[in-house]
């Protein structure tokens, strides 16, 4: 189950999921063009692919997106929690709203996905949980206070899991994406862009291709002994955080 | 249903759930001591129960489930005063 799978880092996620043999679930929140797009991409790479409606902020959508996905492929025993928005703004001029709807879906909808996949999990004795964090958890981002937050809300929500779940064989792990060529960052200015480029020591962005990789190194047999890492996907823009 | 009926289903659920033998799952069984189940499994055994006999065991009562007779009692109690939830969907057991 791959959620914000309509597009960019979900939709590689999915794709590359896909192609180490998934079957995958493919949530979105309201692009159903996109969702679309992201089963085609999918099935392209030889997989399968369900597309589910739902917004990951509301519990009772997120537990009928698992259960379409379980009644199609069985239980859920891969979870990457990816769905996130951004409503920037400086804090003096943040209202609640921007706050609080991304902390609903950025925070809480990962919550809300990963409850509701546990029990398949442990009842498995395997699983796999990948959230998307983002480089702005550890370093801030002026303009982001509710999006860092957020991010950072998920660092300690995926380290509880991996020590709460550990026994079973679930493993639980963030990748922190630095900035990334997607339709969040294709709504930066050119000058935001090229002062974000030029502090990161590799020198360019980053694809949603190459996080989609390190998702899905985390969610394969190979990564069985790694769990509650934040593993960095920025380009170098991080390091000493 | 009587609590011999309860105590059965919940032996059902204990196998299940735990993966142990039927026989070690007497009334007096103790999930920690006998059953050899830790947090989790204690979870994963009361959201069976909850399941099986639609009723919601609050949070605050799992640490209350020592043995497989508590456990039992705790479902009588929640039947008998269903929660919300278990009242909703217009089904008991």
């Amino acid at each position: 189950m791959v959620t914000g799978a309509s597009r960019g880092i979900g939709r590689a996620c999915a794709t590359a999921l896909a192609a180490d043999g998934h079957r995958v679930g493919v949530c979105f929140g309201h692009d159903d063009r996109g969702a679309a797009e992201t089963c085609a991409a999918v099935e392209a790479a030889g997989g399968e692919a369900l597309a589910v409606k739902a917004d990951v902020a509301d519990p009772a959508a997120v537990d009928a997106a698992f259960g379409q996905v379980e009644e199609a492929f069985g239980k859920v025993e891969v979870l990457v929690a990816n769905a996130g928005i951004n409503r920037d703004g400086l804090i003096m001029r943040m209202d609640d709203d921007a706050w609080g709807s991304v902390l609903r879906t950025n925070l809480d909808g990962a919550f809300h996905a990963i409850r509701r996949a546990a029990p398949g999990m442990l009842r498995a004795r395997f699983g796999r949980i990948v959230t998307v964090g983002s480089v702005t958890a550890l370093s801030g981002s002026a303009g982001q206070a509710n999006y860092a937050a957020a991010k950072a809300g998920l660092i300690g929500l995926t380290r509880a899991m991996a020590r709460e779940l550990a026994s079973r064989n679930v493993t639980a792990n963030l990748v922190a994406p630095g900035p990334i060529t997607t339709a969040m960052t294709d709504a930066l200015t050119d000058e935001r862009r090229q002062a974000m480029t030029g502090q990161v020591p590799l020198g360019r962005f980053g694809t949603a291709e190459e996080v989609a990789a390190v998702v899905a190194f985390l969610c394969s047999d190979a990564a069985g002994y790694v769990t509650g890492a934040v593993v960095p996907v920025d380009g170098g823009l991080g390091m000493g955080h | 249903m009587d609590r011999q009926e309860v105590l059965a289903k919940i032996a059902d659920a204990a196998v299940e759930v735990l993966g142990v033998e039927r026989e070690l799952v007497t009334e007096n069984a103790n999930f920690k001591d006998d059953l050899d189940a830790d947090s989790l499994d204690l979870v994963e055994f009361v959201m069976a129960v909850e399941e099986q006999f639609d009723v919601s065991i609050p949070e605050e009562k799992l640490e209350g489930i020592g043995t497989v007779g508590q456990a039992a009692d705790m479902v009588i109690a929640a039947q008998e005063s269903p929660a919300p939830s278990a009242a909703e969907s217009g089904t008991s057991a």
